[in-house]
């Protein structure tokens, strides 16, 4: 049997005389139909209580056609879902290098504490004096982000990175108004998040480019040249998306504050510095904080998310509704505008109820357990461990900025070098048969055939030898033209999807086969 | 700092591997007056696992529970019952920690769940299709908004007096930055909505109608002529459900016209969480496929020809668009649907139509119970599970006195229109499948002793 350079035993791509399974199944890999098709009508999972006789009240609207949806007994309902999870990649499975989408441990502490019945079994709208436990919570977790960013004040309402960038902008318009100043422009450097320019665009602002520099940074001249009386501020990524540090931040925000601008950061990368920088020492106004990147609550295959903002003395009174406040021992919901306790300023409500709590528990549960010095720990492990993948992989893949320095808490590469017609894409697929999520590809737009790769704070040093043991293998396979990894994966749930046929036609939902009688 | 594996030795090997003599050495880009070098004040060092549940259950036990008591509460967020392999489900690592499905051959199963949720979420609409879930309903009913915006080209939204005040505050408060106009009306205390109202509003300006159903307090209203009329104009008709369940019972938007309906999710597989995370819900008609905000789960089929499902269209999509994405959205409530999913398959067909049945009938009993009490009026005429009660005093101190009882009446609609004095006698009662006959005669003594006191000359 042939070993890896880490001394484990593979296997060949190919296996020699396997049969094809009479189930489609593949041992423990397993064909899974959809609920439609082995669940029915009648059939349920659940005991209900007979209903007691009442007059029916519906208004003449009673449902007269079928739903159309199917049902499973316990067991069958267990099964299905268990099966299709065993399809899934997942942070508790290994190493999810996706640089700029930060996926770290989600330590089980901390859903014990998000489903404590004081927590998950109480209403928006009770009466404020039988949920004061919860509004400590969040009024917590506000602190602590606050101190960890130097910044006064908090919105804790926003459901997600995007959803807190736009908390961020409207809050910037509504500061300019208020002093009559109506700007249009918002600046978005490219090394900044693809999210930003549909932000600024959503809340109404034009929105223009700012060329990075050929070492992947903010290009301050260019910028410094474009900051006028029509430019309402910059919307910054630092970390930036090629991994790097803007040492411009500060002379940035003064540029930008001089012109009479304000500044957005984008906070998806504050894992790299929390505890090391404190981005309202550098003037940043506002910046959102993805909980679920630097303070580890899980992405659940793509949410939920939550985005809290902090804002600087010049962007507090203009934070969005609901917010909590202490008043001695008492936490008080403010929830409407009114001139008398001083928030007639805020832009208003961005969501029904007060943001996810569910995500607040967990994220306040992580930095109780790491503490001040422990979240130090986690930004510099987490720089650590990028870099170490840099230096290690910098001889076989072109790192367009390795020269620049240092990078943070990700390491950028590029597709120079592969031999002709090998692609990032075949890269990512072959890492799939090697069993690891891929890194992020083609992101950011500033690198060709880009590398993202984000190991984070929560990866022990052999995990990461065998990580770059792996990639460093399917980059040589690259260089060396090998024409099987334009067929990977191999071993993966399914092959390569055809992704542009289900753009052409979109199937968005299941619908019944034609029966071969209807079809006669 | 158990979460960090790293040792001092593994610390030291790998920064001689780099080249950095210490780690500072790799913050060097951090201006020196930028740069932290005490530890960050005023906060602790790290604590035990066992230290930091005790603290969280301290904080927890400062909250009354749904279940611990008489639980009255909903306007937007209901208190069901979720059976426990939901939870047990959705714990499974590989669907709790995974990420967006962007690659989808290791994301089958996220992606599977998917294509079955928006299949399900198509169904109970009645819509032909669904998107793969929004933040939650307050957020999917502005993004149902400015959709309509996209395709009519036009700019007035017209709102039901009978829609969530939550979700009239976040349509107002974008529209400001939008220039989008809306016109609303805050509800009165009748016993059906204002069909009537917007009927006459509708005009060549409108670009959508979008009605409640069932509404705040609880109305049920037929929809069909509004759809009618909305459509004469070449504008569409959005339908809120802020409770799914209801669904289980009545005819769904879709089979009345509605061009879009969204909704919020909760109510099936998600808990009450003090109000988030959940899960907004989401369909549109098929013409309007490529104008519908969020992810979509789409099925093809892989190069061996086998069945399979990846994130579709997402050229819609804000970080491939940049400034031209038709949406903010940039995720969506993956794990709340899985929730939503799983509950809806354990319940099945008939499992929600029993569901809801019982839900009515509980519901229609505890208005004939309430009913009784001298001075009392049931506002409604029709209703599901939700109603409103007229009482002859303010509704949010007599909320205050029975939660001092341990009763949690309700939702007092001064709470929700601070403004209103019109509505402030206004409570409304939400029972489910988890309230008990003796829960809503401890609501009804409650109220019958609250209104005795104050009849007796307690200052109201």
């Amino acid at each position: 049997m042939s070993m890896n350079n880490q001394g484990r035993p593979t296997r060949p791509l190919e296996a020699e005389g396997a049969a094809d399974t009479f189930t489609g199944n593949r041992a423990l890999m397993l064909e899974e139909p959809l609920i439609f098709e082995i669940g029915a009508a009648d059939r349920t999972g659940v005991d209900l209580d007979a209903a007691p006789e009442a007059e029916t009240r519906l208004g003449g609207l009673e449902r007269n056609r079928p739903i159309g949806l199917a049902g499973l007994s316990e067991p069958e309902t267990v099964r299905h879902y268990t099966r299709l999870s065993r399809m899934n990649y997942a942070i508790d499975l290994g190493l999810f290098p996706l640089g700029s989408c930060t996926m770290k441990h989600n330590p089980r502490l901390n859903e014990r504490v998000a489903r404590m019945k004081g927590f998950a079994d109480i209403h928006p709208l009770q009466p404020i004096d039988s949920v004061q436990g919860a509004l400590e919570v969040i009024h917590e977790l506000g602190e602590w982000l606050c101190k960890l960013t130097g910044m006064p004040a908090v919105a804790m309402s926003p459901k997600a990175g995007a959803h807190g960038e736009l908390c961020g902008i409207l809050a910037i318009r509504s500061a300019l108004e208020a002093r009559g100043d109506a700007r249009e422009v918002i600046l978005v450097p490219e090394s900044a998040h693809g999210t930003n320019p549909a932000t600024a665009a959503f809340a109404g602002y034009r929105v223009e480019d700012i060329p990075a520099t050929p070492e992947g940074r903010v290009d301050l001249a260019a910028l410094e040249e474009r900051l006028g009386p029509d430019v309402a501020g910059v919307m910054i990524t630092n970390p930036n998306t090629c991994g790097l540090f803007e040492p411009d931040m500060k002379r940035i925000s003064e540029a930008v504050h001089a012109a009479g601008g304000l500044v957005y950061c984008d906070g998806a990368n504050f894992n790299a510095i929390v505890g090391r920088v404190r981005p309202g020492d550098l003037g940043v106004d506002a910046m959102h904080i993805n909980l679920h990147k630097t303070f580890s609550t899980p992405h659940g295959g793509g949410g939920p998310g939550s985005g809290p903002v902090v804002f600087s003395e010049a962007l507090a009174p203009f934070a969005p509704l609901p917010f909590v406040e202490k008043q001695g021992d008492h936490y008080v919901l403010i929830e409407e505008e009114t001139a008398e306790d001083h928030h007639e300023s805020s832009f208003g409500r961005m969501v029904a109820f007060h943001g996810q709590m569910g995500m607040f528990t967990r994220a306040l549960a992580y930095m109780m357990s790491h503490g001040a010095d422990g979240l130090k720990q986690v930004a510099e492990d987490a720089v650590l461990n990028a870099n170490y993948v840099l230096r290690n992989l910098e001889d076989v893949l072109d790192a367009p900025f390795a020269a620049s320095g240092p990078c943070m808490h990700e390491a950028l590469f590029s597709d120079k070098g592969f031999a002709d017609g090998f692609s990032t894409l075949d890269l990512a697929k072959a890492l799939i048969d090697e069993g690891y999520h891929p890194m992020t590809m083609y992101f950011p737009l500033v690198v060709h055939g880009a590398m993202l790769v984000e190991p984070t704070e929560t990866e022990s040093k052999a995990a990461l030898d065998e990580f770059i043991g792996a990639l460093r293998s399917v980059v040589e396979r690259a260089k060396a033209g090998d024409e099987s990894l334009h067929a990977a994966p191999f071993h993966a749930p399914r092959r390569r999807l055809d992704e542009t046929g289900a753009a052409r036609k979109p199937v968005l939902v299941w619908t019944e086969p034609e029966t071969a009688e209807a079809a006669e | 700092m158990r979460y960090l594996p790293l040792e001092t030795a593994d610390r030291q090997a790998m920064l001689s591997k780099i080249g950095a003599p210490d780690i500072d050495a790799l913050f060097g880009d951090v201006p020196e007056e930028a740069r932290l070098d005490g530890p960050i004040r005023d906060l602790p060092n790290h604590a035990s696992e066992m230290a930091v549940d005790a603290a969280f259950r301290q904080m927890a036990r400062k909250n009354s529970a749904a279940a611990d008591m008489p639980f009255f509460l909903g306007c937007g967020a209901y208190r069901h019952h979720v059976p426990a392999s939901v939870d047990h489900l959705i714990q499974r690592g590989e669907f709790l920690t995974a990420y967006t499905p962007y690659q989808p051959e290791i994301a089958q199963g996220t992606l599977q769940m998917l294509f079955e949720f928006q299949t399900q979420v198509a169904r109970l609409f009645g819509t032909d299709v669904a998107n793969a879930s929004m933040y939650d309903g307050s957020t999917a009913c502005w993004e149902a908004i400015v959709m309509a915006r996209r395709i009519t080209k036009r700019g007035r939204a017209i709102l039901s007096s009978g829609l969530h005040p939550h979700y009239v505050s976040v349509a107002k408060t974008m529209a400001r930055f939008t220039k989008d106009e809306i016109v609303h009306s805050a509800p009165e205390l009748a016993a059906s909505g204002d069909s009537a109202d917007l009927l006459d509003r509708i005009d060549d300006e409108t670009s959508c109608v979008v009605v409640q159903y069932p509404d705040i307090l609880g109305r049920i209203g037929d929809m069909s002529e509004l759809a009618a009329k909305a459509h004469a104009h070449k504008a569409l008709l959005i339908a809120v459900v802020t409770e799914p369940v209801a669904l289980g019972a009545l005819v769904p938007p879709g089979e009345m016209g509605a061009d879009i309906v969204v909704g919020e999710g909760q109510s099936i597989g998600v808990g009450l969480n003090f109000g988030g995370p959940y899960v907004g819900l989401f369909g549109c008609s098929q013409k309007y496929v490529r104008q519908m905000p969020g992810r979509l789960c789409g099925e093809t089929q892989d190069v061996e020809g086998k069945r399979g499902y990846v994130l579709t269209l997402s050229t819609r999509e804000q970080h491939i668009r940049r400034e031209k994405a038709t949406s903010n959205i940039c995720t969506n409530s993956g794990l709340c649907a899985l929730a939503f999913s799983i509950h809806m398959t354990l319940l099945g067909e008939r499992g929600l139509r029993e569901l809801a049945t019982l839900n009515h009938a509980k519901a229609a009993r505890a208005a004939d119970r309430l009913a009784r009490i001298p001075g009392v009026d049931i506002v409604n005429e029709s209703f599901f599970n939700e109603f409103t009660l007229r009482l002859p005093q303010r509704a949010r101190r007599i909320v205050r006195k029975l939660a001092d009882d341990r009763i949690l009446a309700g939702v007092s609609l001064n709470r929700l229109y601070p403004d209103e004095a019109a509505l402030a006698n206004g409570l409304v009662v939400a029972v489910t499948e988890t309230t008990s006959d003796a829960d809503v005669e401890a609501l009804a003594r409650g109220l019958e002793a609250v209104l005795e006191s104050a009849r007796e000359g307690e200052p109201a």
